[in-house]
């Protein structure tokens, strides 16, 4: 992900992007690149300037300062030429209620110099099955397909998904990362906003968390929850307290454990260092630590906590 | 060249869609059937002799005013409409970042609904000549046409302004249809304003319908001893078309205001 750093390997640049509306900053100054084929999920809040920074990329806001570079256009222009190689999919499906799905996507490959096969588009997003039906007789996921295949019909280099799967149940969800996961496959570049942290973690290279019009952090999925830092390591005391050794145990847990309720919570950057001597003591008892459980924070706990520390160094 | 190409596409487009609407289109295309039905049915049919024997039917007045309106319906109030609840769906927004071009469009939505109007006018003319002795123009047929033109593409840019002005689509047909159902009443389109006061007669000529209304008619007179045409009162057409054409390229959104 870091290797190739070239110009030529950038399909998005901003720099010091502001946007004010009124006495309002939605944007407050946002850097960021965005590779050539990589799917980039944008991660915040509502009101963290991620619709904001996404239309003013997509060329439908105009941007207060900074510098923005889409494919090498600069979007506030309006230019044919970006409009040709950018596919756009917004939150509103935008479908004409009393066309066919085949026709819908007629109706917009002709708009392109260089279209897909409408066939192969709608196979793609897979509604080849629907492609004479109404628009109006569709399903919400089908709907939001079909945005999608609108989105691509002009073979883009550059995909904008708006939270693709609001409102999705469970299945079609699944189903719809399923395809987006296959647009990767062509090489098109993503990005893709989302509320959904799960979401993120299934399809995205990168992830950029905003809070209050700024960038709070960058980096893949993984990444991400690494920063989180500490894992967090948990058993019960139950048990193992009423037997010879429990003050041995006792005296084998770091000085920042908690005990509650008969439960032992440590909080630590190194958990394997913290558990050797607990697992090495209970093993040495024959016992086990019961309700043993290690975890990482998830994506969630990471964002959640990154969120509420943003927005309480800016109340 | 290409942009108009894509134009008369958005033509085609938009024509699918509102056939595939059948309670739309029926209503679309029979609705100054049902004025000419009422009005013939209302105030009678009777003959009408001018000096020198010539003959015609009060029907033949009906469809001059009738022809007039279609146009005003299917390229106003439909244009309107139409731009409102794009605006609202977010369908407009979604064109806006595709490669086609504005205008294209714009000039495909009214066009099609030039087109209605114009088929609307042959609906009635026809209707009214089978079914009510209604003469139809033949020499002053020209001037018939462009006064339907004129008036189809002044009011199609009325609309766009019009929806322009529009908050939000649910505010739409009470707009749209506040702004030109008075002035219907008071230019000369149904009801004669012989007998209204001065200041109203004023009033209603500084808006364009009564100047088409009157245009239209004349070239619908079957005594008309000239060509029919009424530069003047076409003149007032194309004005408030020209001014709100202007008015719809500053003001047009593409988004429905949040």
């Amino acid at each position: 992900m870091t290797a190739a750093t070239g110009p030529g390997d950038l399909a998005i640049t901003v720099r010091g992007l502001r946007r004010t509306y009124g006495t309002f900053e939605a944007v407050r100054g946002l850097d960021l690149d965005i590779h050539r084929g990589e799917v980039f999920a944008l991660l915040g809040p509502n009101g963290a300037g991620k619709t904001t920074t996404v239309e003013i990329l997509e060329g439908y806001r105009p941007r207060s300062a900074g510098e923005v570079s889409v494919l090498g256009f600069d979007p506030a222009l309006g230019e044919r030429e970006l409009r040709e190689r950018v596919g756009i999919v917004l939150q509103e499906t935008v479908a004409d209620q009393y066309l066919t799905v085949r026709e819908m996507v007629d109706m917009y490959q002709g708009y392109y110099p260089h279209p897909l096969d409408p066939g192969h588009a709608l196979a793609l997003v897979g509604l080849a099955e629907q492609a004479s039906t109404r628009v109006r007789r569709l399903s919400g996921g089908q709907r939001r397909r079909l945005d999608v295949a609108l989105g691509l019909i002009g073979d883009p280099d550059l995909l904008f998904l708006d939270e693709p799967t609001t409102g999705f149940d469970p299945n079609a969800r699944r189903d719809a990362w399923d395809m987006i996961r296959g647009l990767r496959s062509l090489g098109k570049t993503v990005l893709l906003t989302t509320h959904y942290l799960d979401e993120a973690q299934q399809l995205a290279d990168r992830v950029g968390i905003m809070a209050r019009g700024r960038l709070i952090a960058l980096g893949t999925p993984n990444e991400l929850m690494g920063s989180g830092g500490a894992a967090i390591i948990e058993f019960d005391l139950e048990g193992a307290e009423g037997i010879e050794g429990a003050p041995g145990l006792l005296s084998q847990l770091p000085e920042d454990a908690i005990v509650e309720n008969g439960r032992v919570v440590i909080h630590s950057t190194e958990p394997t260092r913290v558990l050797a001597p607990l697992v090495t003591w209970a093993a040495a008892q024959g016992r086990e630590l019961p309700g043993l459980r290690v975890v990482r924070p998830s994506l969630e706990d990471v964002y959640l906590d990154l969120v509420r520390t943003a927005e309480e160094a800016s109340a | 060249m290409n942009g108009l190409r894509l134009a008369l596409r958005q033509v085609a487009f938009e024509n699918r869609s509102m056939r595939r609407n059948p309670a739309a289109s029926f209503f679309t295309l029979v609705f100054p059937l049902i004025f000419l039905v009422v009005f013939t049915t209302v105030f009678g049919n009777r003959e009408l002799v001018v000096e020198g024997g010539f003959t015609t039917t009060m029907a033949t007045y009906y469809v001059g005013s009738i022809a007039a309106y279609s146009i005003i319906n299917a390229c106003y109030t439909n244009v309107a409409m139409n731009v409102a609840f794009a605006l609202e769906l977010g369908q407009l927004k979604r064109l806006r970042g595709t490669p086609l071009p504005t205008w294209s469009l714009l000039v495909g939505k009214v066009l099609h609904a030039v087109l209605v109007g114009f088929l609307l006018v042959i609906i009635v003319v026809l209707f009214g000549w089978l079914f009510y002795d209604v003469d139809v123009p033949t020499r002053t047929l020209p001037a018939a046409i462009v006064a339907l033109a004129v008036g189809a593409a002044a009011f199609a840019a009325i609309g766009l302004a019009v929806a322009s002005m529009v908050p939000n689509a649910d505010a739409a047909p009470a707009v749209v249809n506040g702004v030109i159902l008075p002035l219907t009443f008071v230019s000369d389109l149904f009801f004669p304003m012989e007998a209204a006061p001065a200041w109203l007669s004023s009033f209603a000529n500084l808006f364009p319908l009564r100047h088409l209304a009157l245009a239209v008619r004349t070239a619908f007179n079957p005594f008309e001893v000239g060509t029919g045409f009424e530069p003047m009162h076409l003149a007032v057409v194309a004005a408030w078309g020209v001014a709100a054409a202007i008015f719809a390229a500053r003001y047009f959104r593409w988004e429905p205001k949040r």
